[in-house]
């Protein structure tokens, strides 16, 4: 049995569908990305599936569970955390430790050896007795993350969970996501950062309330990137760069960082581009140092796939 | 169930105490209430300004003048030597009234004819001039009674009046304001306190984000409510118990009848307050828009319809009505039977009935409306 299994999943608000009749499953125990923009619909389809939110129509069982029918269970069996840091600030992390603790019915050894778990994930043993609000995001986060799941449950959603937090701590968050899932608990994540995408093992994404895409990240690179990619270095880039889209030869030119990327366009070969490259600039003076092929990123696929749809 | 409840009431308390201004002001405004209501705000008119105009002095005008002098409700200030002074003095409000006793005071006193004195009273404060005169009416009666009884006598008369009153005022012997204001006081504080408090409590959890990671637990609507209110009944008693103790040390204010019947009545008083604060919760968005609109729900009713300030029966039929959506006004029954009349629970039972359904209604609203709140928004 799958972890959650989503069907014709639909939610409108007055005359705007936020989610509009969506299906899918989530295998248990993968880390499950949930891409998408603003007001893609992600928020409202995870209060949806945690039981907060009644769908307009469609159904979804998460842990087995029917989100309309049975919001409890679902509630005890899932751990929630959102972008909106949601501790008390007023309380000492052993406190909200044993608030959370509390809520989900851990009591004596069994809070205490869930304390001693949270606090270890945290990396905050022997700061028990901290005001929350003084540590710093990332570290919050993680102590978020800890008292989302201090109940054990088997199924997490995080919900942005490392928006504002900087990049060492964003890795350290995601090491503590790959600890929970090769744990065996079912993570349920959506994100902005497309690199963190590429930690999931599936993903999906979605656009104006509608499934777009999916897959593990190699396949939507596969499938939905046809073309080959060149990076270009060379001097003066910024004019190569003008002479490069004038020539109409490739799909699209793009500035990154030092280096210029060129999308080509789909019956093209590398060679041929290469050799057009080289002889287009040298005629302008420029020199060309290095053209490389590079693996697309998940980035060209979205951009991609949203070009598409626009 | 009992674990999360428990777990909820621990976090309030630990918040309330952590939060060392509120906690200081909470306790601060029932003593600046009680002390600025207490003190000013009294109806009470004592020592009134006397000044004294005797054209004759005479043993007898003397003797007069002593009325004045021995009675708490007077203080002779000056003597005056003209109408002018007299009429300086009452303009520059240095007395208040002034009495005038006439050259030929002795003369007609003796002569059995009607002697007269003059008070000038000054009548700027409508009510207080009522009183003043009330009082040096009283004060004249005795002493023409008493001189007149003593002439009598002396002729071997003794006289009887037909008809005698004697009235005394129950349950408050000495008209004190004080203690007719304190129980209004104690519901206005309690109600402010129990609302705002709450109120804040739950919209602060709204607008932190924190209330999001409640609402997807399996804490119900049921517990987290049960769980906020604890705290805040605790915090509520030690208040109204602050409040008895000051009004009792301040104003000499003694409980006269049974604790046990105070405690109930403010036991439910006060969760009456804390289901109202709920409600204003469930309507509020920011925590500026529950306090203004709890102190709003809570203090003008409290103030102006239960009775504290203005008689109920004073007012227009249509307002009377509306006075029973106060629970204070059923409160202040009950507090001043208890209190200061020493009555038994006969004479206050029905108010515990309607304060019990009040509590019973917002909350039950607060309830349906928490549960509805979770599965929309």
């Amino acid at each position: 049995m799958n972890s959650i299994e989503v069907k014709n999943l639909t939610k409108k608000f007055g005359n705007f569908t936020s989610v509009d009749n969506v299906s899918f499953e989530v295998y248990r125990g993968e880390i499950f990305g949930f891409l998408g923009a603003n007001g893609a619909g992600k928020s409202t389809t995870i209060k949806m599936l945690c039981g907060i939110l009644e769908p307009t129509s469609g159904d979804a069982t998460v842990g087995g569970f029917s989100i309309k029918t049975q919001s409890e269970q679902v509630k005890r069996n899932i751990g929630y955390m959102s972008q909106k840091f949601s501790l008390y600030n007023d309380l000492t992390i052993e406190e909200n430790i044993n608030f959370f603790g509390g809520v989900y019915g851990l009591e004596g050894e069994n809070l205490s050896n869930r304390k001693k778990w949270v606090l270890k994930i945290a990396n905050l043993e022997g700061k028990e007795k901290l005001l929350t609000g003084s540590l710093p995001t990332g570290i919050k986060q993680r102590l978020a993350l800890g008292t989302a799941v201090i109940h054990s449950p088997n199924i997490v959603f995080l919900d942005e969970p490392t928006g504002g937090v900087d990049p060492i701590e964003r890795r350290n968050f995601w090491d503590l996501i790959n600890t929970l899932s090769s744990e065996g608990t079912t993570v349920f994540v959506t994100t902005h950062y497309l690199d963190e995408a590429e930690f999931c093992n599936r993903i999906l994404l979605i656009n104006a309330g509608k499934i777009i895409a999916g897959g593990s990240p190699k396949e939507l690179k596969e499938n939905y990137i046809k073309t080959i990619i060149l990076e270009i270095e060379c001097g003066k880039t910024i004019d190569a760069l003008t002479i490069l889209e004038d020539s109409n030869f490739f799909g699209s030119a793009t500035i990154f960082g030092n280096y210029i990327h060129v999308k080509l366009k789909e019956n093209d070969t590398e060679e041929n581009a290469k050799d057009f490259i080289v002889k287009t600039l040298s005629e302008s003076k420029i020199n060309t140092s290095r053209i490389d092929k590079i693996s697309p990123t998940l980035e060209d696929v979205f951009i991609t796939l949203l070009e598409k749809k626009d | 169930m009992l674990t999360r409840i428990y777990a909820i009431v621990k976090k309030e308390f630990r918040q309330i105490l952590r939060d060392n201004r509120s906690l200081i002001l909470i306790f601060f405004y029932p003593v600046f209430m009680l002390i600025l209501f207490g003190y000013a705000l009294n109806y009470d008119v004592t020592h009134i300004k006397i000044g004294i105009y005797d054209l004759e002095k005479s043993e007898l005008s003397r003797e007069f003048i002593k009325t004045f002098n021995s009675s708490e409700y007077f203080d002779i200030v000056k003597y005056v030597t003209s109408p002018e002074e007299a009429d300086r003095s009452l303009n520059d409000k240095t007395v208040q009234c002034v009495v005038t006793i006439p050259v030929d005071f002795s003369k007609k006193f003796y002569s059995k004819e009607n002697a007269s004195v003059q008070f000038l009273i000054d009548g700027v404060n409508g009510n207080t001039a009522t009183i003043i005169m009330n009082y040096v009416n009283s004060a004249t009666l005795g002493f023409s009674e008493k001189v007149s009884a003593d002439i009598l006598a002396k002729e071997g008369i003794r006289i009887t009046r037909p008809l005698n009153i004697a009235g005394i005022f129950w349950y408050n012997p000495d008209l004190k304001t004080t203690e007719f204001l304190i129980p209004g006081l104690i519901a206005t504080i309690l109600m402010v306190i129990c609302v705002t408090l709450t109120a804040i409590s739950i919209v602060r959890e709204k607008e932190q984000g924190t209330i999001e990671q409640i609402n997807v637990s399996p804490v119900s609507p049921f517990e987290l409510i049960l769980g906020k209110i604890i705290p805040y009944i605790f915090l509520a008693i030690l208040i109204s118990i602050l409040v008895l103790i000051l009004g009792h040390f301040l104003f000499g204010l003694e409980i006269k009848g049974r604790i046990i019947y105070l405690a109930a009545g403010t036991i439910l008083y006060i969760i009456a307050g804390l289901s109202l604060g709920i409600f204003v919760s469930t309507i509020a968005d920011s925590m500026q828009v529950a306090f203004q609109l709890s102190t709003l729900i809570s203090q003008l009713p409290t103030n102006i319809l239960s009775g504290f300030t203005f008689p109920i029966e004073s007012m227009p039929p249509f307002i009377q009505i509306i006075t029973n959506l106060t629970p204070a006004k059923f409160f202040i029954i009950i507090l001043r039977s208890v209190v200061i009349k020493g009555t038994g629970i006969e004479a206050f039972w029905q108010q515990y009935i309607y304060i019990t359904i009040f509590a019973l209604f917002f909350l039950t609203i607060s309830m349906i409306k928490t549960a509805r709140q979770r599965r929309t928004v």
